[in-house]
């Protein structure tokens, strides 16, 4: 883990209203370059819209957003995009009708011009997928497979595929396991950790405490939309994290 | 060795099982084509009758089109006729005020689009909970419109640069062929179209985003895709492309009439189903539209040549839709049990 205290993304005091209801009071988050943040909570405790906020999808209604030390206003998706901030769905997030290469760069295809023209580069998605998916010591088929053919784990390997191909510095995954088949888990965890070796900081939502013990440096609890608790994750133990979950300290 | 025994046949049968999946429908039109041949040897395949197959089908195939890619985003436009019955109906005032025929072809590509542009900022900006509902809507304001501008009645007689794109034919003598094996024009226009448009949808980004819509909207959205601009952006087309079939009618009929393109929009949605679009998005050809637009062409053709009547003609249509979805159902089952 980096020892220093430089941030990578830090989010602060981040609230978000729906009409009367409060989903985020005031939140506090932060992850380091090559460090793993879990993030805990019973459903409704706020983590998915926190995840939201921080990806550009909701707007926060009050609250900032700092990456790498400087404050950043997301009006989209692509705005956190830009800066190296890609997130993994729940629902992947991936068009099954599409082969793995064409969802991997999906809203930023290569392109070739061909006079006035702006096609896409096939060749060129194929290349940088294979290279991508070799890198990341994924395997599948070929590049061209559409993904409703995958099984759920190499699904989930192509989203985190997708959100680490365009040089992502922070990569936030919502419920990275909870679909799978318990072979498959253990790959996609690899997956993490090697993604952490590249210095990527990580933020992993889940309600698997075998997969926040298993890849996180960090865990930190929400609870009715606030910061209820958080630690080292070897100065804590799993009961412990259990009962942040259910609001007991 | 015993795998690699077991593995072989089904490697074959997955790598021809995308072609099939591409180009079925072509063998179903090739098929339809040889028997129509076989009923009708000295007929069908006449130079006389296949143009005029490709002049029947012209302006139904720019509708297809259109409504083919509003199909693909997991979307419906029922309002095509009427868009193209009231474009016509602009064209035929602008031409009968005696603009210049310039202005005149102009017309109707200007009032598809902005017809279309209406449906596409209905569906978004008035967030309709569904295409169909925002297009049922429009299918009556607009041919109720229509109505209102013509008052209801036929307007006839057009120039011929006017009428160049419905009526028009190239000659060919210099081929050596006679005078009656002429090109027609609108054949050529359908050539065109559906070259740009198997450009645009293949090989473009936004193509490719409209086929991510159809698949995952979410997905798209997570995508940095602006979903609605795209939509937007297919609506007009769509209704731009209705807009083309206008002008083909103009210069077919030479006349504005209050029931173009009547019911027309079901023509349209049949084609896309025969050729294979999924109605829930995201699946389905440029060509394989083509080969449903041939297919419906052809058979109402070889119907006509036969002296079947067109209430059969109905009930075969009919039949065909249901079990080229059928086929496509079986389809799917065979290639998902792998």
């Amino acid at each position: 883990m980096s020892s220093t205290n430089n941030f990578l993304l830090e989010a602060k005091g981040i609230t978000k209203y729906f009409g009367t209801i409060t989903a985020l009071e005031n939140v506090n988050l932060k992850v380091r370059a090559g460090e793993c943040l879990g993030v805990v909570g019973d459903n409704g405790a706020g983590k998915s819209t926190l995840m939201k906020v921080l990806s550009g999808l909701y707007k926060p209604s009050a609250g900032s957003l700092h990456f790498q030390g400087k404050e950043e206003i997301l009006e989209s998706p692509r705005d956190s995009q830009n800066l190296g901030l890609e997130m993994v769905y729940q629902d992947l997030a991936l068009a099954g009708n599409l082969p793995i290469g064409e969802n991997i760069f999906l809203g930023r295809e290569p392109t070739k011009n061909l006079g006035l023209l702006k096609l896409l580069d096939f060749k060129k998605i194929k290349e940088l997928t294979d290279a991508h998916l070799g890198k990341l010591k994924i395997n599948v088929k070929s590049a061209d497979q559409k993904v409703e053919e995958l099984s759920g784990g190499q699904r989930q390997a192509v989203a985190i595929a997708r959100s680490t191909a365009f040089d992502a510095k922070v990569v936030i995954m919502d419920e990275p396991t909870a679909a799978l088949a318990i072979k498959e888990v253990g790959k996609v965890l690899d997956l993490i950790n090697s993604l952490k070796k590249t210095g990527v900081g990580v933020i992993v939502i889940s309600h698997r405490m075998d997969d926040i013990f298993t890849v996180c440096d960090r865990v930190m609890a929400l609870f009715q939309g606030t910061n209820f608790a958080e630690a080292e994750l070897s100065k804590t133990s799993r009961d412990e994290v259990i009962g942040w979950i259910m609001g007991k300290k | 060795m015993i795998e690699e025994k077991n593995k072989k046949p089904e490697s074959l049968y997955l790598k021809l099982m995308p072609y099939f999946e591409k180009y079925g429908i072509l063998l179903l039109l090739l098929i339809m084509i040889l028997v129509m041949h076989i009923l009708q040897p000295d007929v069908f395949l006449s130079w006389r009758n296949v143009t005029n197959v490709f002049k029947q089908i012209s302006w139904q195939s720019m509708l297809a089109l259109g409504v083919f890619m509003v199909i693909v985003t997991a979307g419906i436009d029922l309002s095509v006729g009427s868009i193209m019955m009231l474009s016509l109906m602009i064209l035929a005032i602008v031409a009968k005020a005696g603009a210049p025929w310039f202005i005149v072809v102009m017309t109707p590509l200007i009032a598809g689009f902005l017809c279309g542009l209406i449906n596409g900022a209905g569906i978004t900006f008035l967030r309709m909970p569904h295409p169909f509902i925002m297009t049922l809507g429009t299918l009556y304001i607009f041919r109720g419109t229509g109505n209102l501008i013509s008052g209801g009645t036929p307007i006839s007689g057009f120039t011929d640069e006017v009428r160049y794109l419905g009526h028009g034919r190239i000659d060919l003598t210099w081929l050596g062929l006679e005078k009656s094996q002429y090109l027609p024009v609108s054949l050529v226009l359908i050539a065109v179209v559906y070259f740009i448009f198997w450009v645009f949808m293949n090989h473009s980004r936004t193509g490719k985003w409209i086929y991510a819509i159809g698949g995952n909207p979410n997905a798209a959205r997570a995508s940095g895709i602006n979903v609605n601009k795209i939509l937007i952006i297919v609506y007009s087309l769509c209704g731009f492309l209705s807009g083309i079939g206008a002008l083909i009618l103009a210069g077919r009929a030479d006349s504005g009439y209050p029931n173009a393109g009547l019911q027309s929009e079901l023509d349209a949605i049949a084609a896309c189903i025969i050729g294979g679009a999924s109605f829930f998005g995201g699946r389905g050809t440029v060509l394989g539209v083509f080969a449903g637009v041939m297919i419906m062409g052809i058979l109402r053709n070889g119907l006509n040549l036969m002296d079947v009547s067109s209430f059969w003609q109905q009930v075969l249509i009919g039949s065909i839709i249901v079990l080229a979805v059928y086929i496509d159902v079986l389809r799917r089952d065979l290639s998902t049990r792998k």
